[in-house]
């Protein structure tokens, strides 16, 4: 047990090591020009220079409320439509279609349409986030609330269950395990989205860091902004997933 | 608080199909208060059916149910919310009382009776198969239930729990006096606990067997009123063990 545990915390880091390593010992012997592939020393000095001008806590920022305004709107709107969807065939049979087409949709296509509708600033890509998260939340939900056993809601009924106490304290802590899992994996989608749609309509953010380091050449600081992206989104992820470890939930996933 | 002698659980004339194949074929049946009626017969007889339609949940094609009471059902499996812990899925059961004081009491004194003391903030996926049948028993008897659906609620236990649940229903049943409509393949379960035991035909399903025991309960397993009555049903069945040719 203690040596399994020991074990997992640090084999990966002895892999990220391995790679730092490669990725010194291939700038150290200049395998590739300086330009294209900055070494570690680079990334890190330019870190230092982003963090004392306060530009990328000021990225990180932007970066996090847009997705946040952008994620929590599509929760907020997807898991009751998805609710709903759930529990009413031809609502499902009529809307699914539609539905799963624009979930197949890149986001991205969007952008046009996000910078014509909310110029620039912070609303073309909370639009963007919106737009890639809500339809697989959506579909999401409805999926699970489809399938919940129907031995469920004949014991509900058996107990008087109705109306909104049946949907608040039957159908929605029966999805609940699923719509977390939902939940990670869209707001994965949307941490994906946001570095594109910030290269296009914002004058701020993670994904324009990149942007602008690309137009000045500096792919020392978009590396470092890469790294950022990287961490954030994992460290993110870890909290959604203390959501899981909720007792009322417990159940979805050992079983 | 509870009159068991307020139900009345009937079923007249009736008859059910599922697309061409006939299920039940002018059954007709009276549960009286209080009483525990067993149904047995081969799989796929209806057995389902029949509580099914008892229960309200299909309505059947012909004939007229009777039914005055509140119907509970217990069934063979994840008949527990898994998000509720035992207190909270046997409360299901006492949604009816306003008071919450009394509430809690009429709740402890049910985990009391299951036995579970301590596993109250339990979830069912951490309870044992034949503890979570318990909790069931204890949320179906819970409140003002007055009829008892029970689908081969034991079914899915191994032998010695099944023993042990079939004692702990009779000794509940002892506390609180429900009608019990109880539907089992187990013969020998039929028989410890039934105060009548109805034998089903094959489908289309018929009563093609009454019997009555009156023996107290509880029943040992070698009680002669129980290895009797067995004999009587597996005759009934086509399955009594002198009788081995056909099959």
């Amino acid at each position: 047990m203690i040596k399994s545990r020991i074990l997992s915390v640090t084999l990966p880091v002895v892999v990220l090591l391995g790679a730092l390593l490669v990725w010194y010992l291939v700038a150290y012997f200049d395998l590739f020009p300086a330009y294209a592939l900055p070494s570690p020393g680079a990334v890190f000095k330019s870190f230092q220079e982003e963090l004392e001008t306060g530009r990328l806590a000021n990225d990180i920022v932007a970066s996090l409320w847009r997705v946040a305004v952008g994620f929590v709107t599509s929760v907020i709107l997807g898991v009751p439509v998805g609710l709903w969807l759930g529990q009413h065939l031809h609502a499902r049979n009529a809307f699914v279609p539609m539905l799963n087409f624009f979930r197949f949709l890149s986001p991205l296509a969007w952008i046009p349409f996000a910078i014509l509708w909310f110029h620039i600033g912070d609303k073309p890509a909370v639009f963007l986030i919106f737009m890639a998260t809500f339809f697989p939340l959506a579909l999401a939900t409805m999926a699970a609330v489809a399938s919940i056993p129907t031995i469920y809601f004949r014991v509900a009924k058996d107990y008087h269950y109705k109306g909104i106490d049946l949907l608040t304290k039957v159908t929605f802590p029966a999805v609940l395990p699923q719509i977390i899992t939902a939940l990670r994996v869209s707001y994965g989608i949307a941490w994906v989205v946001i570095v594109a749609a910030e290269m296009v309509g914002c004058q701020d953010g993670l994904g324009y860091g990149i942007w602008e380091a690309r137009n000045g050449l500096r792919l020392d600081a978009a590396v470092c902004y890469m790294i950022v992206i990287g961490l954030l989104g994992m460290g993110i992820d870890r909290l959604l997933a203390q959501l899981t470890k909720l007792p009322g939930v417990r159940w979805g996933y050992e079983r | 608080m509870n009159d068991k002698y307020m139900s009345r659980l009937e079923l007249n004339h009736v008859s059910h199909s599922y697309g061409d194949v006939s299920v039940l074929k002018d059954l007709n049946l009276s549960v009286n208060p209080g009483e525990i009626v067993v149904l047995v017969g081969p799989s796929g007889c209806g057995k389902t059916t029949i509580l099914n339609l008892l229960s309200g949940h299909i309505q059947a094609h012909s004939g007229s149910i009777v039914r005055e009471g509140l119907i509970r059902t217990v069934y063979q499996h994840d008949g527990l919310f898994p998000w509720l812990t035992v207190s909270e899925n046997i409360a299901m059961g006492l949604r009816s009382i306003p008071d919450i004081a009394l509430r809690d009491k009429e709740l402890a004194e049910l985990i009391q009776l299951i036995h579970l003391e301590g596993f109250e903030n339990h979830y069912p996926h951490q309870l044992s198969g034949g503890m979570r049948q318990r909790v069931e028993l204890a949320r179906v008897i819970a409140g003002d239930s007055d009829i008892l659906l029970m689908d081969e609620p034991f079914s899915a236990l191994d032998y010695q729990t099944r023993l042990r649940m079939r004692r702990e229903l009779i000794r509940l049943l002892e506390k609180r006096p429900r009608t019990v409509v109880f539907v089992t393949h187990d013969i020998e379960e039929a028989t410890q606990l039934a105060d009548r035991v109805l034998v089903l035909s094959k489908r289309p399903a018929t009563i093609c067997r009454e019997l009555h025991i009156d023996a107290a309960r509880p029943r040992g397993v070698t009680d002669k009123a129980v290895i009797h009555a067995m004999e009587e049903v597996l005759k009934e069945l086509g399955l009594n063990t002198t009788d081995t040719t056909e099959g």
